[in-house]
């Protein structure tokens, strides 16, 4: 057995000693996110993780969420069981107010830093990535409705979501809708009191519904009846599950039913719900701002949730390499390589087994660094009261949103399998737990946009709009790091260092390759949009693990026994020979690939 | 009525401890370090005592590094009230603690001290006893229930002994030991553990209590328990039976 235990001594030095979480507790507001207090809270935190989601996550998941025609808490109409435990669990989560902690004071939050949330949210992601959809999604619904809802509408609804004592949805997709939401075709009517009646099915709705909270508040995109065609003429809605009265209870039940949830590969205990609005007359929607500017609220909370889940590529990496690490321990099976007749080992002895935990550790590492270093850019962007400091730490996020989201799910997924291939056959057996990592994180690279429609979006308006300004001034700031790496001795550093400055000459030429061709030829570009996007991932994780490095070098010269510096500088190390090395060939694949890719007549597929 | 909580640092029950290789002691660099889990059971049986409104007031005392700070602020966000570091260097043994602990409660004048039976890092088993004696209160050891009495002069305590368990009524003040059944510790809140930055924590030293702390036993050697040597099989039930008769001469 593997019990999760949170990697706090990395969480820690990754907040503290690389990501900066002194210069963030001095932004206005976030005075209260102290060195002392973060670590209390993430020992609270990891102490929940650990003690009551982690124990959830295999029966969670051999249990799955149900549906029944009558499912609905009075037997209504249908709707959605959750596994045992979770009600109990989500209550004591809600109640010990962890859904409150990065939201807004005025609404009952605790207004803590990104960067203090992307560390807990970690640890809900790894310990159980099914029940930590809920509260993502509520935040991600709440901090929407907080920006661009009406003053009634918040205090109708933020209080409640923020304790958790609601929660909250996305409602985008519909089955001819999915990457392109253009497609959309919910439809919206007004009503002579000013809300709207939604009618339209949506699909893919996580937590649509589910019996631990008492009301539900979906965030729905429609058309209204003058609405142009296209993105233009989407509309935000929220349409609770039940109508709130005048007086904050709970009034009739709206017209949004859970009609059936879906049997997938993985997640099975967070219910994905087909919604149908509007079968029994109409359901109640409000409109969220302005008409027709629904998606782009939505693109507010989808940065947040594209985020959140870029955090279970981390988590993935973590839970995956801690269960194969345990096993690699324990398993004993041939004798020590180059030994002849000696005992039988355990197989954590075998380089080729130390090859895949190294990388494991070496890769959940990176993507945490990487993550939660645009967490904290994305606290100095919203807080810092210089603007040109603000609008340049918003402008490496935005270009590194899709790198969190796509790079850190796709290695996620790799991981997971590399940590079911450390077990052997045990690991395609279902009840050593390996292969729930796998099935679990295989969704994190398809949800809230494909690893595909980051890498479009990454190329596009994050580079070619801006002629790759923001990635240029990111490859300068690495090329200025490279010349310390330089300084640093030791064999250690000289590998790091040699295959940094290859690295960060293969983003700089791919990246000069997708800028200058995205202009006239727009689909070679878009040809190797997921390989520069792969390419940013490594030599951005590459650029932390260097960074951390040379902190642990530091740290060393001065004193500090901790053997964790140790490590760090060793894992480094494997990251770059192992990894980062890999960059070259990624930007041959972009530069030189596209004819290859398109090519080929339609009809020869 | 007030209630006085002593709770200790000590390594997490999740490390597993390595012993120096000088053998002087166990090897605490970089150790992840917990509240003594005994004094969880404590801490949120005084706090559920305060809830049910007997107690008026849960003070947390603690005796070492100054980093038993921590260890404090997760008593303030389990609930006590205000904290009390004695803050020290030197190795405290289980009678200076008791000592320190004494002229802690003649300044307080708690109704009831709760310490927990044992800590996980030494397990002397020890603080308690001492401190009950030293005052000259009545102690109830290993306690895994407590029923205060309506005018809060004495309480019903149910102890685990070898047979079983066992009742007893003692007279408060009094001090009253933890085991792990006594109760379920609570999770802190998020809004609990931001509000403990703030709740009062005062630090004093042995000398300002006028204790002399100084070790009165002396360590000789840490050792690491001896390996267990492997088993073996035998054939059938007969042969078992027959080693256990003349080898191990058992039955």
């Amino acid at each position: 057995m593997s019990e999760y235990v949170a990697p706090l001594r990395d969480i820690q030095f990754v907040l503290k000693e690389l990501a900066g979480l002194d210069q963030v507790a001095q932004l206005p507001g976030y005075e209260d996110a102290t060195v002392d207090l973060v670590d209390a809270v993430l020992d609270e935190a990891a102490k929940f993780a650990e003690g009551v989601l982690s124990p959830l996550n295999i029966p969670g998941d051999r249990e799955g969420a149900k549906w029944s025609a009558n499912g609905s808490a009075n037997g209504d109409g249908p709707g959605v069981t959750m596994p045992a435990g979770f009600k109990e669990a989500y209550a004591l989560f809600a109640e010990s107010g962890w859904t409150a902690l990065q939201s807004d004071p005025e609404w009952g939050g605790q207004g803590l830093p990104k960067l203090v949330g992307a560390a807990v949210t970690e640890m809900w992601k790894s310990a159980n990535h099914a029940f930590s959809l809920c509260p993502l999604l509520t935040g991600g619904a709440a901090e929407a409705l907080s920006l661009c809802g009406s003053d009634t509408l918040k205090k109708t609804f933020l209080e409640k979501m923020t304790s958790g004592v609601w929660t909250g949805t996305m409602n985008l997709t519909e089955p001819q809708a999915g990457s392109d939401l253009s497609a959309i075709r919910s439809r919206a009517e007004p009503q002579a009191d000013g809300s709207f009646r939604i009618f339209g099915q949506k699909i893919f709705i996580t937590y649509g519904d589910h019996d631990m909270a008492e009301n539900i508040v979906h965030l729905v995109l429609a058309r209204t009846p003058t609405a142009p065609e296209g993105v233009k003429g989407i509309s935000m809605f929220v349409v609770p599950k039940f109508l709130v009265n005048a007086d904050g209870s709970l009034g009739a039940r709206n017209d949004a039913w859970c009609v059936s949830i879906e049997h997938k590969l993985g997640i099975h205990a967070s219910p994905t719900a087909v919604m149908a609005f509007g079968d029994h007359g109409g359901a109640v929607g409000y409109l969220v701002g302005e008409e027709n500017r629904g998606l782009e609220y939505m693109f507010i909370m989808m940065n947040a949730a594209r985020f959140g889940v870029g955090l279970e590529g981390v988590a993935a990496c973590e839970r995956a390499y801690q269960r194969a690490r345990d096993y690699a321990r324990d398993r004993i099976q041939c004798v020590e390589t180059g030994v002849r007749g000696g005992p039988r080992v355990p197989i954590i002895r075998h380089p080729d087994v130390r090859r895949m935990l190294m990388s494991m550790r070496a890769h959940a590492e990176a993507t945490r660094a990487l993550a939660y270093v645009v967490g904290a850019a994305h606290d100095v962007a919203t807080r810092h009261p210089d603007t040109a400091t603000r609008r340049r730490n918003q402008a490496f996020v935005d270009l590194m949103i899709p790198v969190v989201k796509g790079w850190s799910t796709e290695v996620g997924i790799q991981v997971a399998s590399t940590g079911i291939q450390v077990h052997g056959g045990m690991g395609f057996i279902e009840e050593t737990g390996a292969a729930q990592y796998l099935r679990d994180a295989r969704i994190s690279a398809i949800y809230e946009g494909t690893t595909g429609i980051q890498a479009n979006d990454l190329i596009g308006r994050k580079m070619a709009r801006e002629g790759g300004a923001t990635l240029n001034a990111l490859i300068e700031e690495m090329r200025a790091l490279d010349a310390d790496l330089g300084q640093a001795s030791g064999e250690h550093f000289a590998a790091i260092h040699r295959r940094f400055a290859a690295g960060v000459e293969a983003l700089a030429e791919a990246g000069r390759w997708i800028v200058d061709t995205y202009g006239v030829d727009v689909r070679a570009a878009s040809a190797g949009a997921t390989p520069f996007l792969m390419l940013l991932g490594i030599v951005a994780g590459g650029w932390q693990m260097a960074r951390a490095a040379l902190i642990a070098q530091a740290k060393i010269d001065a004193g500090d026994t901790d053997p964790f510096y140790q490590d760090k500088i060793v894992t480094a190390r494997f990251f770059a020979d192992h990894i980062l090395s890999q960059a070259d060939g990624l930007a041959d694949c972009i530069t030189f690939g596209a004819p290859g890719v398109m090519a080929l007549d339609e009809d020869r597929f | 009525m007030k209630i006085l909580v002593p709770v200790k640092r000590v390594v997490d029950y999740n490390v597993k401890v390595r012993v120096k290789s000088d053998g002087s002691g166990i090897d605490l660099a970089n150790v992840k370090m917990s509240m003594n889990p005994f004094d969880e059971v404590a801490i949120e049986e005084a706090v559920r005592l305060k809830e049910a409104g007997i107690a008026t007031e849960v003070v947390a005392v603690s005796a070492g590094l100054a980093n038993s700070q921590e260890t404090l602020r997760t008593a303030l966000a389990l609930g006590a009230d205000r904290a009390i570091l004695i803050e020290t260097d030197v190795e405290l043994q289980p009678l200076a603690v008791a000592k320190l602990l004494k002229a802690v409660c003649e300044k307080e004048s708690p109704q009831l001290v709760i310490p927990g039976k044992q800590a996980i890092d030494d397990d002397s088993n020890q603080t308690g006893q001492m401190l009950a004696a030293l005052l000259g209160w009545p102690q109830a050891t290993f306690a895994s229930k407590l029923v205060v009495n309506a005018d809060k002069t004495a309480a019903a305590v149910t102890r685990e002994i070898d047979g079983g368990l066992e009742t007893i009524e003692i007279a408060l003040p009094a001090v009253m030991t933890t085991d792990l059944r006594l109760n379920e510790p609570r999770y802190a809140t998020l809004p609990n553990i931001m509000k403990a930055k703030k709740k009062p924590l005062e630090t004093t030293t042995p000398a300002a209590l006028g204790v002399d702390v100084a070790p009165r036993l002396k360590t000789l050697k840490v050792a690491e328990p001896a390996r267990r040597s492997g088993g073996v099989k035998v054939a059938d039930v007969a042969e078992l039976v027959e080693k256990l008769k003349n080898e191990a001469k058992v039955i």
